[in-house]
């Protein structure tokens, strides 16, 4: 078990290495962050003193070489556009990210497994098959659109929900939170849905069709005919082995819900990471793209370590047959 | 506790009226700012972009000031002399306090001068041919130039001054150092004289800004009435829209040019236009003798003057402003906009649109089939807008443009090695004076950083041009300086050096209650403002 987490991490500190040489190796193509730090006015003696000064003009193994040693020590240099250290900008948008990200990823699991499970048990009613035809929408709905029809309805016309920002938030130690205000949590509603429709959809489709398949295996059957009442063979039995795939699913979507909050994060201008990244990307910051996208690789590698270990949890053929290695 | 229900009846709305009451009369007049970007930093000297200029206006100040006519009136100098050429000396207007309670003294000013003229400073420009600051006594001060300025006091408008105790207490004497990678404190702190300081500072998120009691100017005729001013930048144009339409907030001011007209239907809201200095123009490669991007080989088609005026024939500036500008802009032939010192009226005139004199040119000079060419523009609105809009009209004359859009990021260092043929770029009068305009767009580029066409990628040179802008540069007499920028902007008209399309205006938008007086460098001075 042990040597399997080490393994894992190890892994990870590659997998880490490789998204910081590519990442590094695009930032040659992104242009010039000097160009916009500068107004278009500017002298090219400034443009090239600033340059100079941002260690901009040096090789690209020069720059590579330096970020990465920085980087050991935790410090991913400063923005280029708020001048202010990488490792505290990320550190600052990373509550709200993660806030937002597990909201959406609980409505999912909340929403989403009852969902699949009344469409799974009620699968001829008409109410199972609106629900089915709605979440058609969730899947092929771009996010940035469900977020400005939700601004449309709950903030322009009915004026319920704020169309923007994170409220007022506190501080407790180095985490800010929203959760703990009314405004904070009035702001939390709408970005939420709109990045939990996706999970909704996907995993109440996903705990229908396992639902379908494990109601007409034989254990189920055999279960009814020893007479268990309905609410034990569907929750007891059935809906515990469709558990291992959704859990798959859900861990990686919470990924996703992290590393691609970004439109979600522009359209309500939630101050997380995605922003601090789409603004990044316009502006060419090279340290906080950098500082960005190891961090979302080291949030990948310890979600799919996570997912992996609890397997175990779960299933118990693993852990008889696996023993101290793992076996997949 | 029925009793108790039946008091709180009674007595609540009394209770209400008077907490309404109580919050009027105390006049908490809050203005809640949004617009797409955020300032950089608070540092008053390392940072020249708009964001962040649009701030700290409201917090620092100059020497000298505009009044709502955008004339140059005295601000923390209350006057100022020339005692030779190369002397300014500026007499300091007594009793002002910085936000921390220093007073203001010329030691400040001196110190400031030397922080602005740092090389990490992005204001060199505030202070154009300065070269150093000298104190005569505690309210005197002279700025030492290397070469005369006559508009110095034009630059001067966007000199900060910062107080030395200060920004010496906390370690900021030189703006923010990027290559030391530190947190400078004056990046997320300002202490200046102006109408507001700053509380709250929380990047991309809001900035807070609350009315100083103390400023000196507070009695002054054209003073409005906001004791505090969120900034919040909305990044996104919908959602920006949607909190102005909410009331979320109450001045937007880089409304999305698409829902203008929705929002003003709207009876809450209205839209405040104004020009601001800036044009919006094509380029020519006027330097090559065979093009980068071009199907004409072994000679320049764009060095003739008679194809650059043939291209000005042909395009339909009247459909440009309609249907990609919708409106918002005022057509021009000059290189100098209304509103800046030189302005030429006669300048302005531009080729009238007619396709057979394009036709006729062409042929004149040797293109009747026209030719082939890539027009370079960055991906911002509205130059990708307008950058596809013209090659439909230059393909009704022969002439095959293609627009090439990339991300602005490649393409300022694609034109900066003068890598293209023709271009579209949009350039603002930062000092508000011709010659700023004239010696770094149309200058012989020396290539060398001098200051001298260095961003006259095109690359167009002319003997007459040059001549005149050394001696606009030195010519002291204002009356006989204006006639030389005459003749320059009239030869640039004639020679098509660029071409000009057009001055954009600016809306802001705002809630029916804001009073706001638009700037024509695209500044809201909130101290001006008024909210009913």
């Amino acid at each position: 078990m042990l040597a399997f987490i080490i393994r894992r991490l190890l892994q990870s500190v590659l997998v880490m290495l490789a998204v910081g040489f590519i990442a590094f190796s695009l930032f040659n193509f992104v242009g010039d962050p000097v160009s916009l730090m500068l107004p278009p006015e500017a002298t090219t003696a400034d443009r090239e003193a600033v340059r100079k000064a941002l260690g901009l003009d040096d090789p690209f193994y020069v720059q590579f070489g330096s970020f990465l040693g920085n980087a050991l020590q935790g410090n991913f240099g400063i923005s280029l556009r708020l001048g202010r250290p990488v490792s505290q900008l990320i550190a600052e948008r990373l509550p709200a990210t993660l806030e937002l990200a597990m909201t959406a990823a609980l409505i999912g699991l909340f929403v989403g497994i009852p969902l699949g499970v009344y469409t799974a048990l009620r699968r001829d009613k008409w109410t199972a098959k609106a629900i089915l035809t709605t979440s058609l929408i969730g899947v092929s709905l771009p996010n940035f659109l469900i977020g400005i029809f939700l601004i449309l309805i709950f903030a322009v016309w009915l004026g319920w929900l704020p169309s923007f920002g994170r409220g007022d938030v506190t501080q407790l130690g180095l985490w800010s939170t929203g959760l703990l205000t009314a405004s904070g949590i009035k702001a939390l509603i709408l970005p939420a849905i709109t990045l939990g429709f996706y999970p909704v959809t996907l995993i109440m489709r996903l705990v229908r069709s396992e639902m379908l398949e494990v109601l007409r295996t034989d254990y189920i059957k055999f279960a009814r005919a020893r007479g268990l009442t309905n609410r034990s063979v569907h929750f007891g039995h059935a809906l515990k082995n469709t558990l291992v795939p959704v859990m798959t699913i859900t861990g990686l979507q919470l990924g996703g819900l992290i590393a691609f909050a970004i439109i979600t994060e522009t359209v309500f201008q939630w101050p997380g990471m995605g922003l601090l990244f789409i603004q990044a990307v316009q502006f060419a910051d090279i340290p906080v793209m950098a500082a960005y996208l190891c961090l979302i690789g080291l949030i990948f590698v310890i979600i799919n370590l996570v997912v992996d270990l609890l397997y175990y949890a779960v299933d118990p053929r693993l852990r008889i047959g696996g023993g101290g290695t793992g076996g997949h | 506790m029925l009793m108790v229900i039946r008091m709180t009846r009674r007595i609540l709305p009394t209770l209400i009226s008077a907490i309404v009451l109580a919050s009027t009369a105390v006049h908490a007049k809050t203005l809640r700012y949004a617009s797409q970007d955020d300032p950089q930093t608070l540092d008053a000297h390392s940072s020249n972009l708009l964001p962040t200029n649009r701030v700290l206006s409201s917090v620092y100040e100059g020497l000298v000031g505009r009044d709502k006519n955008y004339k140059i009136v005295p601000w923390l100098a209350l006057s100022w002399s020339q005692p030779d050429r190369m002397t300014w000396r500026f007499k300091l207007r007594p009793n002002v306090k910085f936000h921390g309670g220093e007073e203001l003294t010329a030691d400040d000013v001196v110190f400031s001068v030397e922080r602005a003229l740092h090389p990490l400073s992005q204001m060199k420009s505030s202070l154009q041919g300065v070269k150093a600051a000298k104190k005569i006594d505690k309210l005197t001060v002279d700025l030492i130039m290397s070469e005369p300025n006559p508009v110095l006091l034009n630059h001067l408008f966007q000199f900060r001054i910062v107080s030395k105790e200060w920004s010496e207490k906390h370690k900021a004497a030189v703006p923010q150092n990027y290559k030391d990678r530190e947190d400078t404190y004056s990046s997320r702190n300002a202490n200046g004289t102006g109408p507001f300081k700053v509380t709250l500072r929380q990047p991309d998120v809001k900035t807070v800004l609350v009315a100083n009691a103390d400023w000196w100017n507070k009695g002054s005729a054209e003073k409005g009435n906001l004791t505090q001013v969120d900034i919040l930048p909305v990044k996104s144009n919908a959602t920006r829209a949607a909190a102005l339409l909410s009331g979320e907030v109450d001045f937007v001011l880089d409304p999305p040019p698409q829902d203008i007209a929705r929002l003003k239907t709207n009876p809450n809201v209205k839209i405040v236009e104004g020009a601001e200095a800036r044009v919006q123009y094509l380029a020519f490669d006027q330097f090559r003798d065979e093009l980068l991007y071009s199907d004409v080989k072994g000679k320049n088609p764009l060095k003739d003057v008679r194809v650059r005026q043939a291209i000005a024939h042909a395009i339909d500036i009247e459909a440009i402003k309609d249907k990609v500008m919708r409106n918002l802009a005022i057509p021009t032939g000059s290189q100098v906009p209304r509103g800046v010192q030189g302005y030429t009226k006669d300048a302005e005139k531009r080729a009238d649109y007619d396709k057979d004199k394009a036709k006729k040119l062409l042929a004149d000079a040797g293109y009747p089939n026209g030719f082939g060419i890539t027009i370079d523009c960055g991906n911002i609105q509205p130059a990708a807008d307008i950058c596809q809009a013209i090659p439909p009209m230059l393909s009704q004359v022969g002439i095959r443009a293609t627009p090439n859009i990339i991300p602005q990021a490649t393409y300022f260092p694609k034109i900066q090695k003068f890598d293209t043929s023709m271009y579209i770029l949009s350039w603002g009068s930062a000092t508000y004076d011709a010659l700023y305009n004239l010696q770094l767009l149309l200058h012989t580029s020396t290539g060398d950083n001098t200051g001298y066409g260095d961003s006259n990628y095109g690359r167009y040179s002319n003997k007459k041009m040059d001549e005149l802008i050394g001696k606009i540069k030195v010519e002291a007499d204002m009356k006989k300086r204006d006639g030389f920028i005459r003749e320059a902007l009239m030869l640039h008209n004639q020679e098509v050096a660029t071409l000009p399309l057009h001055q954009p205006l600016v809306p802001w938008a705002m809630r029916k209650n804001v009073e706001a007086t638009f700037t024509p460098n695209n500044i809201p001075y909130f101290f001006r403002f008024k909210l009913n």
